[in-house]
Parts: structure tokens; sequence; C-alpha cells
């Protein structure tokens, strides 16, 4: 099966096979601090207005936090791409059919 | 003899557990099964995130989404579900070193958490109630009930879970792999999380 990194957190190779790399508990804690970053930064556009800015960077900084927690808390980037397939088969056609939705009643518009 | 040994060495460090040697595609069925269910979540939700955010601003001349929301109440029950990814993370890696302790430990932290979310939640939703803001005053309301009730149950069927997997676990009673039950609830709670990363976004932080 396809593996990101052939090295275990044990010291070993997965020998092409089965045995995805998953980082130690340090590295997820500094994920988790970016992650309260961003999100203090969010939250710090109630209080700081940013006129017309703070939409895309609002959904600049939503994606961001979506894929960090998506490929490194649920392991999508060190595990097999069958799995990262499967959620991006439905979160595809999720984002398409409400969008196509959300145009048919013109929201994108007002 | 050597490659029945090498093959034994390699499949016994497998982290995919046992589950994964009876299937076709060599990885577990158990996980496959999950990614395509959050695949579908993704649907449901993207559903109920359209519906809100179409009738978002259909409250006529009652209370709308920018005088009923309590952004700094909304702002820490985030942080807490956020900081509930980090401990359920560390519970997944603590469960793949077979440390039943600490993995015990951070699961009951991580429900604990979530529990917190949900007490918020029933929080928020009694002060709008008294702010006469009901499920049926409104298109608005009636989206927005329906679209954070929906998450609101998801955390907690994920306390349910979170607390019977630590019941589980201490009575040494996991069916399987013990590493495996524990990462099936670990991508449910961090999905319910990405959803709601989503909604505190759309929902209360983007302006109507």
């Amino acid at each position: 099966m396809n593996t990101v990194d052939e090295h275990t957190e044990h010291g070993h190779h997965a020998h092409g096979a089965e045995e995805p790399h998953i980082p130690k508990d340090s590295y997820f804690i500094k994920v988790a601090l970016w992650l309260a970053l961003l999100t203090a930064l969010e939250t710090s556009t109630y209080w700081i207005h940013l006129g017309g800015f703070a939409t895309p960077a609002l959904l600049i900084m939503m994606t961001i936090k979506f894929f960090m927690i998506i490929m490194i808390f649920m392991h999508l980037k060190f595990d097999n791409k069958l799995f990262s397939l499967m959620f991006y088969i439905g979160l595809g056609l999720a984002i398409f059919v409400y969008c196509v939705a959300l145009s048919t009643f013109q929201f994108f518009a007002s | 003899m050597a490659d029945i040994a090498v093959h034994e060495s390699v499949t016994s460090h497998d982290d995919h557990g046992p589950a994964a040697h009876g299937s076709i595609t060599g990885i577990s069925n158990n996980k496959l099964a999950m990614w395509l269910f959050l695949g579908s979540e993704c649907l449901l939700f993207g559903g109920l995130i359209s519906t809100y955010m179409l009738y978002r601003g259909r409250h006529g001349s009652g209370v709308g989404p920018a005088q009923l929301f309590d952004i700094p109440l909304t702002s820490v029950s985030s942080f807490v579900l956020l900081m509930s990814s980090l401990t359920m993370v560390l519970a997944v890696n603590a469960a793949k070193r077979k440390d039943d302790r600490n993995t015990n430990l951070w699961l009951a932290v991580t429900g604990l958490l979530g529990a917190l979310f949900v007490g918020a939640q029933v929080y928020e939703f009694t002060a709008f109630y008294h702010e006469g803001v009901g499920f049926t005053t409104s298109l608005f309301s009636s989206s927005f009930f329906t679209l954070t009730g929906f998450h609101g149950v998801h955390v907690s069927i994920g306390v349910i879970m979170l607390l019977a997997m630590v019941a589980i676990i201490s009575r040494n009673k996991v069916a399987g792999d013990k590493a495996e039950a524990v990462e099936m609830i670990g991508l449910y709670w961090h999905f319910v999380d990405v959803v709601w990363v989503v909604i505190f976004t759309l929902v209360y932080l983007i302006p109507a």
C-alpha cells in the first residue's frame, strides 16, 4: 500500500506496506498551538474591523484550519490514499451540489 | 524460513491491525467504511449549512444573527472543542503504543471537553429562547437551531462513544484491534470538530 513515509515511529521500515508514519505527541501539540493561534486571529475580527477584507481572511483561515485537522489530526497526510479519495469525493460532491443550489437561489448575487 | 520470519515481523507491527489482513485492499475495511461515512456526512452538513446561509437574513423585524450571537462565549467553546481534538489525537497515539492508562486518560479528557462544549451550546440555546428566539420564530431561527442542533447531537454521540470506550478499555473487553477502535472514534471526533470550524466561521463570524 502507498505510504507517505517509510519510516515509522519505532524506527523500522514499513516494507512498502500497511504501516503509515505517525508523528510523535510533540508534533500534534505544535499543530494544536497553530490552530489555537488561527482561532484567536479569527475571533479578533469580531473586535478589529477589517471591512471588505474580513470575509476573505476568515474563509482563508477556516480553510487552513480545516485541512490542518483532516491532514494531520485525522492522519490523511500519512495514511492510504484510498481514505483521502473516499472523503474528498463526499466533500467535493457536497461543495459542488450546494454551490449549484445556492446559485439557483441567487445567493452569490446578493 | 527466513522469508516467513520476515513476514511475521512485519505483520506483528502492522498499524492497521488484524482487520486489515482479511480485506482485498490490504487496508482496514472498518477504516475505509468510516471515511466513506464521513464523506457522506459532508453532504448532510453541507445541506444544513447551505440552508442556513439562504435563510440567515429571513428574520423579518425580529432578532437577527447580529443582535443574537454571543461571540466571546462561542469563541471559548470553539477553543474547547479544538483542544479536544488534540487530546483525542494523544489518545490515539497512546493506543498505538498500547499504553492503556494514557489512552483512557486522554479519552476521558476529550469526553469532558466535549461535554463542556455541549453544555455551552445548551446555555446558548436557553439564552436565545429567553430573548424570544425559538425554533419556529423565523426561517433564520429554524435553520440556525437545526444546523447547530444537529452538530450538538453529533458531539453528544461522540461523548457517549468516548465514555463507552473508556469503560470498555478499563474492563479490557475490546473486541479486535484496540488501537483501531480508538482511531475510529478519533476520526469521528475530529470530523465533528472540523464541521464546527466551518460553522463557527460561516455562521458566527462572517456577518450576514
